[in-house]
């Protein structure tokens, strides 16, 4: 689950990383009076949306009064902006934070990550700040420095020093830095984050280390032990349909493409994905109704997948495991029926009583083109949307 | 013959009592496991399905020598039932629950280590021997006895992946799914070592996916050990659209974008035989295994 900057920066407050004094607004007055309670003559006026590159797309402005801040806030309220990180169909801004402006001297990355093989959280820096890291890591990856966190425990002091240093930092800031790292790893580990990131860490004029950006990932297993984090969640950030797929407990993504698709299994239904684009077609959305799908999960299904109006045919496949072929078969049909169905619909199924399932769906009455492999499930949702195949 | 699970295997259920646990229990009698106990803290004295529960781990190994523990504990407690297992002896744990947070597996692994115990998932199907043993959640009647080794991050591909193998005339020597979660036991170059060592296995089937960097990794060791038998390769996800799950950062850690098209380029290097439509699985391996003997 990701937060808003100043979310993150509220977090980082909160485990003493220090931060520019700043407020949140959801109205243009509101911004102007934040913004005069806050010593100038500099403040910024950020977008709160869920994406990186807001400057990019002119979501963050800096103003030299608060006047100026009201004006810019009018102007970001309500805005779609679109980043490199929104796609085009951008997100509208509904929040700004408006923060104290900082005289810079350097930029600096710092971000604790999961480390997916060394199976611990690691530590990266680098005195390549505010700039896209991946690119760093492409064209300069001896600018990053890397350390790894013991489970469990603070991550000793030399192992912070070594990447200040490595950065470039001079020896009294190092020594304020490095407590700024382990408070950190002690955030990630507290909160069970797999990413808290700072870019830009800001080395100011006058020798501090701020955060001017945050970016927090929240591992979504550990939700249930943390209210206070489960509370940050906007749910504004999520599409509209996929929101409704998570109440519903399924795992659903919307795509660009006129093929929706249902599968039991997330593995499986990428593939099926991939099958349905080497067939000439495109996929509508990725949607995983679980190992196991019921009845219930395949109606459900039904309804997110129609509520797309791009969609014209569905493709079911199902691998029924230890669920049965016939039960599931019986779910489709009346599934198909409640719904009112009136797009194609091709059904390959496979597994345990696959022929029962099979004659099932063939007496429903109901018009459905059973696929009795995967390659011909593509080829026929290939044929009724007018893909080659 | 098969690696990690056999016909002598004894199966403690660790979450035996309740629904999932209880009826994956009773599949896996049917297949044939020896399921020698249950585990459940606080139901000790119980019999469930012929097969005495016990409050701990240790109890149960001790009264019964179970030596592999299959996991069906929530969420918020499976962590703890692993480290318990692998303290009470058990040298191979195999953990079904899904949406474990990542910290408590942080801690989970090194504690295993320290133990000698391996561990498949969590978040996966399991693993079975087929005609032998089966100690997890897939259905044991697509497969059947052979000389194919199976190694999957996802749960029905694989089933897709083993049920053509079975359909084109082969079988299965040992199947393991290893789990999808960002931070799981054996790997697939773990399973690899083994593979290459069982004599009975002729062949080995990789299915993988996008994001992370397994595959890859995978297949530089293929290429640095000189690799003993034919590896068949598989890669779901190639038209997903860039994930949204892994942060950048965390792809540069790994060294790897996740890439469906740098998986492949990498196992095709490595010479690994990479299958690209999904529907010819089964038929590819059974054309190239042919045209080998």
């Amino acid at each position: 689950m990701n937060v808003h900057e100043y979310q993150a920066k509220n977090l980082f407050k909160e485990y003493h990383i220090p931060v520019p004094q700043g407020g949140l607004a959801t109205t243009a007055r509101e911004a102007r009076s934040v913004a005069d309670s806050l010593t100038g003559p500099v403040w910024v006026v950020k977008a709160q949306i869920h994406a990186g590159g807001r400057g990019k797309g002119g979501g963050v402005k800096v103003v030299h009064s608060a006047a100026e801040a009201e004006a810019a806030a009018s102007k970001i309220l309500g805005m779609i902006l679109v980043t490199p990180q929104t796609g085009p169909q951008g997100k509208q801004v509904h929040k700004v934070w408006i923060e104290q402006g900082t005289d810079i001297s350097r930029e600096l990355y710092l971000a604790v990550v999961l480390d997916r093989s060394a199976g611990c959280l690691a530590v990266m820096a680098s005195p390549a700040g505010g700039m896209d890291i991946e690119e760093v890591a492409v064209q300069t990856p001896e600018r990053i420095f890397t350390t790894h966190v013991i489970p469990g425990e603070p991550l000793w002091p030399f192992q912070a020093r070594k990447l200040l240093f490595g950065c470039g930092l001079d020896p009294k800031q190092v020594l304020s830095g490095a407590a700024l790292i382990q408070n950190l790893v002690r955030l990630a580990w507290e909160k069970e984050a797999t990413l808290v990131e700072i870019n830009p860490l800001a080395l100011t004029i006058d020798g501090r280390l701020l955060a001017l950006d945050g970016k927090i990932n929240f591992d979504e297993s550990a939700l249930k032990r943390h209210n206070e984090i489960a509370a940050l969640e906007d749910p504004s950030e999520t599409d509209l349909l996929e929101r409704q797929a998570v109440d519903m407990g399924l795992n659903y993504i919307r795509l660009s493409g006129n093929v929706g698709t249902m599968v039991n299994g997330a593995g499986l239904a990428m593939a099926t994905m991939d099958v349905i684009k080497q067939a000439g077609a495109e996929p509508a959305n990725f949607l995983d109704v679980g190992g196991g799908a019921s009845e219930e999960m395949v109606t459900k299904g039904f309804e997110v997948i129609l509520s797309d109006p791009n969609v014209k045919a569905i493709l079911i496949n199902i691998f029924g495991g230890i669920l049965r072929c016939d039960t599931l078969a019986s779910g489709v049909v009346a599934a198909a029926k409640k719904v009112n169905l009136k797009v194609p619909l091709v059904v390959r199924l496979e597994g345990t009583n696959v022929e029962d399932g099979r004659r099932i769906l063939g007496e429903s009455g109901l018009h459905f083109e059973v696929a009795g492999s995967l390659s011909e499930a593509a080829a026929k949702i290939a044929l009724v949307t007018g893909g080659v195949s | 013959m098969s690696i990690l699970l056999n016909k002598d295997s004894r199966l403690v259920i660790q979450g035996m009592t309740g629904k999932e646990g209880l009826f994956h229990a009773e599949q896996m009698i049917e297949y044939g496991s020896q399921v020698v106990a249950g585990v459940t803290p606080g139901k000790a004295g119980q019999e469930v399905l012929g097969v005495p529960i016990f409050n701990t781990v240790a109890e149960a190994v001790a009264t019964t020598k179970a030596n592999v523990s299959v996991i069906f504990v929530p969420a918020m407690m499976a962590a703890d039932a692993a480290c318990e297992a692998a303290e009470a002896g058990v040298k191979l744990v195999v953990v079904i629950t899904e949406h474990i947070p990542v910290m408590d597996m942080i801690r989970v692994k090194p504690f295993l280590k320290a133990h000698q115990t391996d561990m498949i998932g969590p978040n996966c199907p399991g693993i079975i021997s087929p005609g032998q043993c089966k100690a997890g959640i897939m259905p044991g009647y697509i497969h059947k006895q052979g000389s194919i080794g199976i190694i999957s991050r996802s749960g029905t591909l694989t089933y897709e992946v083993v049920d053509q193998i079975t359909k084109a005339g082969m079988g299965q020597s040992t199947c393991i799914g290893i789990g999808g979660d960002p931070i799981i036991g054996l790997h697939f170059i773990d399973l690899l070592k083994l593979f290459a060592e069982d004599k009975d296995t002729e062949a080995v089937c990789l299915i993988g996916e996008i994001g992370g960097d397994a595959e890859e990794k995978a297949a530089a060791y293929i290429t640095n050990s000189r690799y003993p038998k034919p590896v068949f390769g598989f890669i779901a996800g190639l038209t997903a659209p860039p994930g949204k799950r892994m942060g950048h950062a965390g792809a540069i850690i790994s060294g790897s974008k996740g890439r469906a098209g740098d998986k492949i380029a990498a196992m095709e290097a490595a010479g690994i035989h990479v299958v690209k439509t999904l529907g010819q699985f089964g038929q590819q391996v059974a054309e190239t295994l042919k045209s080998r003997s």
